[in-house]
């Protein structure tokens, strides 16, 4: 396997993965990144498996990973219905 | 399907009123994660869930006087952080996102393990690959958002460290924006990268021990 000719270390690369997807890096940064991103084509696959990773996350809904229990939701609608009462 | 609130206005009318729809559409959109939030500044989860009822009667409170300079969404959080760093400096615990360095030390891992890198002394390619990660695009896509991986990445997700959980749920699963996230955190951008960074990377070394191990 050849390494790429430059001056961006892989163990580096894959630390500003987010900083990349979200246009934090500097223009310089982010013109190193996208070298050092044709040339790897193990880096290329890190920056491949985050895009999946959102995805992934994306495709799930709040429910997947915090749900209000049914216990918890007619503890508050009954607040709510003592709160309301004088209003209606 | 219940009624839709596409502007505060409507909303905000309807509680006054006493509208049961209104107020279950609001648990439903928002009560989970405000408990998230809840979560970074107290210790527990019965604590959060304290936090975040305490919320809920604030916000029947308040709903009268509330002026709509911000946005409901905005008002909601600004009433749970209050109410949480109250809670969090009466049980004398360090609130976490007032101290970059407390947040930041949470679960703090490289994204990859350094022995997946050419050693610092290495007379070639210092910090480059041993061997490259395994290419994912060579699942087919389907497997990729299968059930199977989706549940897979959940479990990930709900075992992150707080701060990071809360950051990635609101960021890449409900969608918020990095400056909503930060106004409702009270985090700096940086920050905020971080922890989305460090949470992106603990759910993909999840999937990639999944994929390996399944590999053919």
């Amino acid at each position: 396997m050849t390494a790429p000719a430059d001056d961006f270390p892989c163990n580096e690369f894959v630390e500003v993965v987010t900083d990349y997807l979200e246009g934090a890096l500097a223009p310089e940064d982010a013109r190193r990144f996208e070298e050092h991103l044709a040339l790897c084509a193990g880096c290329a696959s890190v920056l491949d498996q985050f895009r999946t990773v959102i995805r992934a996350s994306g495709r799930l809904a709040v429910s997947d990973v915090d749900a209000l229990t049914p216990a918890q939701r007619d503890q508050m609608l009954a607040m709510f219905t003592d709160w309301a009462a004088p209003r209606r | 399907m219940g009624p839709e609130y596409s502007d505060d206005g409507a909303l905000v009318a309807a509680l006054r009123e006493g509208d049961e729809a209104a107020f279950t559409w609001l648990l439903d959109r928002y009560h989970a994660p405000l408990h998230r939030t809840a979560r970074v500044y107290v210790a527990t989860d019965s604590q959060a869930d304290e936090v975040v009822q305490e919320t809920w009667v604030a916000v029947l409170r308040g709903i009268d006087r509330f002026e709509q300079r911000s946005s409901l969404k905005t008002w909601l959080y600004r009433i749970l952080m209050n109410i949480a760093r109250t809670r969090g400096v009466k049980e004398s615990r360090t609130i976490p996102f007032s101290s970059a360095a407390n947040v930041l030390d949470e679960g703090a891992e490289p994204t990859f393990a350094p022995d997946r890198f050419r050693p610092p002394g290495d007379p070639d390619w210092p910090g480059h690959w041993r061997a490259f990660p395994l290419d994912w695009e060579h699942q087919p896509e389907p497997r990729l958002l299968a059930g199977e991986t989706l549940s897979l990445v959940a479990t990930a997700i709900r075992q992150l460290p707080p701060s990071q959980r809360a950051v990635l749920t609101l960021r890449d699963v409900d969608g918020w924006s990095s400056v909503e996230v930060c106004n409702a955190l009270g985090l700096t951008e940086t920050n905020q990268r971080v922890l989305l960074h460090r949470g992106r990377a603990k759910v993909r070394r999840a999937l990639e021990s999944y994929f390996e191990s399944t590999a053919s």
